[in-house]
């Protein structure tokens, strides 16, 4: 059953269309990767869906509730979570607040956010660094916080941003895990992600963006064949005419690592 | 355990981290000796020029306060601030001269006022960002200000004169010795600080900060950001608007130049920055310090013409933003 469902969405900005007629469905407890080459309006669809761009045309639908329209607040509180891929901790607010902000939401007490904020910073493994300010913090670290902190407002779908851009390659073991602990709690999952072997593992299914269009969408294994995604990563000359086994897998890991 | 959907928290954590009122005892008893030696000092300190001093320390600390609800904890930067002080003050007065208002009930009179019209200014203002809501409140300051002078009903450019009356609390009047007058203006400071220590530890405080810090990640956790800002509005406004009551009360004379200028607007605001934005003393060590030294320099160097206190003024304020941004709180934090 359907959890999300975006309808025909087109963004505009200008004369530049970042999102065009876009459409595809997440269904509840899976984990679906959303890629495409830089500039292909991932995040713009991130923000489309929660609230922060008007799309021009189209429809996003959360549980039966239409969410274009709404105020980003207000599509948080519907429970859809995210992260953002430039990252935005409240800098000068230690760790702990941090989460706990998110929290008051549901616990307006702040010793009760403060309690129920510690569990959150102790599920990413920050527990430590709870007094610490927030901009003191290394990327890894503060891509956790904004993990901690979406989930502090009891979100069933999360949209995470760039789980592993700019993370060194040691801390990505450990944020893949996180992902993998956020799925067994029932928690729908859309996630963006430029690391081709790290979203072909955690995902069960893939949409492929490329220059604002939908140009695949299907289980890992059929959209790395997709002859448009690789040449949308790639430039036509690596598509080989039949097939396209080799240059199809050797190809995209080797631009998923490029970028990461 | 691993969070989630309805898992219970209710117990947690509790107890495992110190609750912020925790770290109590020698502040607390700073506090007290602070709050006699304020309340001691009209009966040490006999002249009534000393008094007068207090007085306005107590007042624009109070105002700058006021300010640090909406600008320091909320980020968003008011240079307009004058338009509730002048709300205040001449609500409460042309409620007494025009139909004969108690003075008490023209203060409280005026707060609903200055809250009101806090939301009409914020409503559309708050779209704006950083400097661009500072900017818009300076122009909205002035329009205020020369709606004033041409509103012949509030009198003008001439301004109001309040009438003389015997001395008596009811009538808000102490002519003989100044200390009640004292007395109120420390009343409506630590009722101004007393909420904002509240502010400060509860959800309102918390989501001030964030909206501060950054309002689009505060949207992603749920926060509705426009409410709260005019929340924070509101509640400064309430309180420069009491304040200006109070001035037009203990002065007895209003005209915009006085209660509506905008370099009012700007003191306000100096006296928080130099102090410590976002702090709960911050506003009143700016005033203890920015008020007495304005005076002094106004004394002693008055007869040269403006220009060497504000020197002076300019020369600290410098000194501050070079070698303590945080203000004068952050020293003490170090």
């Amino acid at each position: 059953m359907a959890c999300l469902e975006v309808q025909g969405i087109t963004k505009r900005f200008g004369g530049l269309v970042a999102n065009h007629n876009i459409s595809f469905a997440v269904r509840r407890g899976e984990i679906l990767g959303l890629i495409g080459p830089n500039g292909a309006g991932k995040s713009t669809l991130f923000d489309v869906i929660t609230g922060y761009y008007r799309p021009e045309a189209g429809e996003v639908r959360f549980d039966n509730h239409r969410l274009v329209g709404r105020r980003p607040d207000q599509v948080n509180r519907l429970g859809i979570g995210r992260t953002f891929q430039k990252l935005r901790p409240f800098n000068a607010m230690t760790v702990l607040e941090n989460v706990m902000v998110a929290a008051m939401q549901h616990r307006a007490d702040p010793l009760a956010a403060r309690g129920e904020a510690l569990r959150y910073l102790e599920f990413v493994e920050l527990a430590d660094k709870r007094d610490s300010f927030a901009r003191d913090l290394s990327t890894g670290q503060r891509k956790r916080l904004e993990l901690a902190r979406a989930m502090a407002t009891r979100p069933r779908l999360l949209l995470l941003d760039e789980v592993t851009g700019g993370v060194d390659q040691r801390t990505i073991p450990t944020l893949l895990q996180l992902i993998g602990r956020l799925r067994e709690q029932g928690l729908t999952l859309v996630v963006i992600e430029h690391n081709m072997r790290v979203i072909m593992s955690i995902s069960d299914r893939i949409v492929a963006l490329h220059l604002g269009e939908v140009i695949a969408d299907g289980p890992p294994s059929e959209v790395v064949k997709e002859r448009r995604l690789i040449e949308a990563y790639l430039g036509d000359t690596f598509v080989v005419p039949s097939g396209g086994a080799r240059a199809s897998g050797d190809g995209l890991r080797g631009a998923g690592e490029g970028r990461a | 355990m691993p969070p989630g959907e309805g898992v219970e928290v209710a117990d947690a954590g509790a107890g495992v981290v110190a609750p912020p009122s925790a770290r109590t005892g020698w502040g607390t008893i700073f506090l007290a000796i602070l709050l006699v030696a304020a309340l001691a000092f009209p009966w040490v300190f006999r002249l009534p020029y000393h008094r007068d001093l207090v007085i306005r320390v107590f007042l624009y600390a109070m105002l700058a306060q006021a300010w640090n609800i909406l600008a320091g904890y909320c980020g968003q930067i008011s240079l307009g601030h004058a338009v509730f002080f002048g709300t205040g003050a001449y609500t409460s007065a042309v409620l007494q001269t025009t139909w004969g208002w108690n003075p008490w009930l023209g203060l409280l009179a005026g707060v609903p006022v200055a809250v009101a019209l806090s939301q009409v200014i914020g409503y559309p203002c708050f779209r704006l960002r950083g400097h661009y809501f500072a900017i818009a409140t300076i122009a909205i300051g002035e329009i205020v200000q020369t709606l004033a002078i041409n509103w012949e009903f509030i009198g003008g450019a001439r301004g109001l004169t309040l009438p003389f009356q015997k001395d008596s609390l009811l009538a808000f009047q102490f002519h003989t010795s100044k200390y009640p007058y004292y007395y109120v203006a420390l009343v409506l400071l630590v009722l101004c600080l007393l909420v904002s220590w509240w502010i400060e530890r509860t959800r309102l405080g918390y989501y001030f900060r964030a909206i501060r810090e950054d309002p689009e990640a505060a949207q992603s956790v749920g926060i509705p950001v426009a409410r709260y800002k005019l929340i924070a509005m509101a509640i400064s406004a309430a309180f420069v608007s009491a304040g200006g009551s109070f001035y037009a009360q203990y002065v007895l004379y209003l005209d915009p130049d006085s209660v509506l200028p905008l370099s009012l607007s700007i003191l306000i605001c100096l006296l928080a920055v130099v102090g410590g934005v976002g702090t709960l003393w911050g506003p009143l060590v700016g005033a203890a310090l920015l008020i007495p030294l304005s005076e002094f320099t106004r004394i002693q160097f008055g007869g040269t013409g403006r220009a060497v206190d504000l020197l002076i003024y300019g020369g600290l304020l410098t000194t501050v933003a070079v070698f303590q941004p945080a203000g004068l709180v952050g020293l003490l934090r170090r």
